[in-house]
């Protein structure tokens, strides 16, 4: 269910988008672009599909001459030094619709982009008109930042610009940047409602996914007028009130008391320990598994208690 | 008398160590005895540990005995009171700055749960999400939200709910606190805070006047839904020397304002991977252990990026052991390894070269994963309601048993 060129230039017309397509023969990067498209005027531009190690997508979209460092990038992200390379083709392919060649900010039209983040140069906006592929390698059409902007509002994106080249420094008290375009990967159940984007003044690309039922909903707000936000999602899911189990606790402690003991009684002990090897074991035991089912009783303590406290909450005073 | 510090870190001295700044000299290793002798804080010896042990008949905490925790003010009045039968109550803390938090954020509540259950005392833990709103320019919202994210991780560290009372200052500040917070406010003076805290012209209004909130907890008043009619309740606060200022002048008030001094303990920085000259960075992950680290990630970390004092050579390294002094793993061994007696073999080994760096190496992976494993499971555990629980303003009537 890709998006087509043909559906993508139909819809700029719809949106009454002013832009100019130029066809050529397929080319797959941008000196070969140049040569068909580079004496018009405008500016070429350099599209890069990135990912980091958990798996989450970018596009980069730049001018030509803008110096990209992904190391940088990177580290502005939040992501470390060397969080970022380039994506497998095959993403290309699966998650932008797009062949090798043509990455381009317009493959977000595609559903299986939703999560990809879209990072523009702020140099186009200093620019007439810029090139894009519109999802095929075979045409160029160039349109002005503004056009690119509304194509983006209209499919529910918002066109957020960066200085690329700039390399803040990113410590202790200078929290990454761009943090807040690291894509949250909190998982979307297909029967609830998914994004809903925000667009603010500043221009934040903001999603939020909710969920009511048994995962805690993350909702991400943009931090007013600091981009001082970074979203570390968090990988475990988490359980649904959990109920102090009884029965688990005990076959959790049980488990525990059962394989120490198994591994203390081996043909090197019963020789070394004979008539004394119980005393031995049970001191053992005691000795290693005192503090570790403490904690374990603690949890199931904080358990019931919450469980108790939550009640409370709702509790209905009798009639009298 | 004692000395109140004024310390300006403009200073072009040495080490700089206030709570919002920590360097050492010439990007050395922080000089722990001069910062006693200036902070005016006293060491904690061994006749400490050994008392310690004997009133709570247990082995003392292990970061304890490793001197990690080092320093401290009238902790031996706190003990005097203890055992003539009166009771103290605990008070540590966090600033919300970030949803990440290693190792070195969780040895401050590791060690305050060992005291809570040693001597069966109550315990309040505030989040600071106001200040890291302030320092950090995180919105509202977001700090409130880390100051909750950050509640599980703590909570996770085992601490009981029917002895824990959790807040934080954007929920709390208001009422009994708040007129605490204005009597502290009254004894202290601008000039006085910018001499210890080294505000300048520049710095908003906010920073000025956040002091006294993470001065007042110290106080059993500020929380009357806890502690009333204590008044004479004692404070402890375990923290890590770089809050020291706070206290100082918590402590010079107190008498004014008719309260007892807040006891300090005090421990070490804990270093990072790349070494004690090293910073531990948000945004370096590869600086510290992270509670979120997967098996895979802390023995990548270990392996590649911790700062070994292995000589180059194996054959040099047979001939003239590590340099414990640098040597990472050692250093977080002494903070993990539990068993004294392994501890000294393998410092014996390793020091003569007859251990290897990656036999050392391999056994911190050990005791790390299982570490950040217990506590993963632990924090999975931890629900909204649990979190809504532990801050709720509630009474606590079991909080000495």
């Amino acid at each position: 269910m890709a998006f087509s060129k043909d559906q993508l230039l139909d819809r700029l017309k719809e949106l009454q988008i002013e832009f100019s397509q130029y066809e050529h023969p397929v080319v797959l990067t941008v000196e070969a672009q140049a040569k068909y498209v580079g004496n018009l005027g405008g500016a070429l531009s350099k599209n890069l599909f990135l990912k980091d190690k958990k798996h989450r997508y970018y596009v980069v979209s730049a001018l030509a001459d803008t110096k990209v460092d992904l190391k940088v990038l990177s580290q502005r992200l939040g992501l470390g030094k060397g969080g970022l390379r380039m994506a497998a083709e095959e993403a290309l392919v699966e998650i932008l619709k797009v062949p090798l060649g043509c990455v381009t900010p317009f493959a977000v039209v595609n559903e299986s982009a939703r999560h990809v983040s879209l990072l523009l140069d702020q140099g186009f906006k200093t620019q007439e008109y810029c090139f894009f592929h519109p999802l095929s390698n075979d045409m160029s059409i160039s349109l002005n930042a503004h056009g690119l902007d509304k194509f983006l509002k209209s499919i529910g994106r918002d066109p957020s610009y960066v200085d690329l080249e700039a390399n803040p420094p990113v410590g202790k008290d200078q929290p990454p940047d761009l943090a807040a375009f690291v894509p949250s990967d909190a998982p979307i159940l297909s029967d609830l409602p998914v994004k809903a984007p925000t667009q603010d003044s500043t221009g934040k690309h903001v999603s939020a996914a909710s969920n009511s039922a048994a995962v805690a909903a993350k909702a991400v707000k943009p931090s007013g007028n600091a981009q001082n936000v970074k979203e570390k999602p968090v990988n475990t899911v988490q359980p649904s009130i959990p109920a102090a189990d009884a029965g688990n606790f005990v076959e959790e402690l049980l488990d525990r008391a059962s394989a120490l003991l198994l591994s203390e009684i081996s043909e090197d002990s019963i020789k070394q320990h004979s008539g004394q090897l119980g005393a031995e074991v049970a001191n053992n035991i005691k000795k290693c598994l005192r503090e570790d089912l403490k904690n374990l009783a603690t949890i199931f303590k904080n358990t019931a208690y919450t469980e108790g406290f939550y009640a409370g909450t709702r509790y209905q005073p009798k009639r009298l | 008398m004692e000395k109140v510090e004024d310390q300006n870190p403009q200073q072009e001295e040495d080490q700089v160590v206030n709570p919002w700044e920590v360097s050492a000299k010439d990007g050395g290793k922080i000089d722990y005895d001069k910062l006693i002798d200036k902070f005016g804080c006293q060491r904690l010896d061994q006749s400490f540990v050994d008392r310690v042990q004997r009133l709570t008949s247990r082995p003392p905490h292990v970061f304890l005995r490793r001197g990690v925790f080092f320093a401290h003010r009238d902790f031996n009045d706190i003990l005097d009171a203890y055992e003539r039968g009166q009771k103290f109550y605990l008070y540590t803390g966090r600033g919300p700055s970030s949803e990440a938090l290693h190792l070195g954020h969780l040895i401050p509540f590791m060690f305050t749960k060992y005291l809570q259950d040693a001597f069966k005392v109550p315990l309040v833990i505030q989040l600071t999400d106001d200040e890291k709103c302030m320092w950090k320019n995180l919105s509202v919202e977001e700090s409130q939200r880390l100051a909750r994210e950050n509640a599980k991780d703590i909570i996770a560290c085992g601490f009981d709910i029917s002895k824990t009372f959790i807040f934080s200052d954007f929920d709390y500040v208001g009422g009994a606190f708040y007129k605490n917070m204005v009597k502290v406010a009254k004894c202290v003076t601008y000039n006085k805070v910018v001499g210890i805290f080294g505000f300048t012209g520049e710095d908003h209004i906010g920073k000025v006047s956040f002091p006294p909130v993470q001065a007042v907890p110290s106080f059993p008043s500020s929380f009357p839904h806890l502690f009333s009619g204590k008044d004479d309740l004692r404070c402890l606060i375990p923290c890590a020397i770089d809050q020291d200022p706070y206290f100082r002048m918590t402590r010079d008030v107190a008498p004014r304002i008719g309260y007892h001094k807040p006891a300090l303990i005090e421990s070490l920085f804990f270093p990072a991977l790349q070494g004690e000259t090293g910073k531990m960075s948000a945004s370096d992950p590869n600086s510290a252990i992270y509670v979120t680290d997967s098996a895979k990630d802390i023995k990548y970390k270990v392996n590649k990026h911790a700062f070994t004092g292995g000589q180059e050579t194996i054959e040099k390294h047979r001939q003239y052991g590590a340099n414990l002094e640098v040597d990472i793993p050692i250093k977080y061994l002494n903070f993990f390894l539990e068993d004294d007696a392994e501890l000294e073999h393998i410092k014996k080994a390793y020091g003569a070269g007859r251990m290897l760096t990656g036999e050392v190496k391999k056994r911190l992976i050990e005791v790390l994963t299982e570490i950040v494993e217990r506590h993963r499971r632990a924090r999975a555990a931890v629900s909204d309601e649990m979190v809504d629980a532990f801050m709720a303003v509630r009474p606590l009537p079991n909080m000495f048993d």
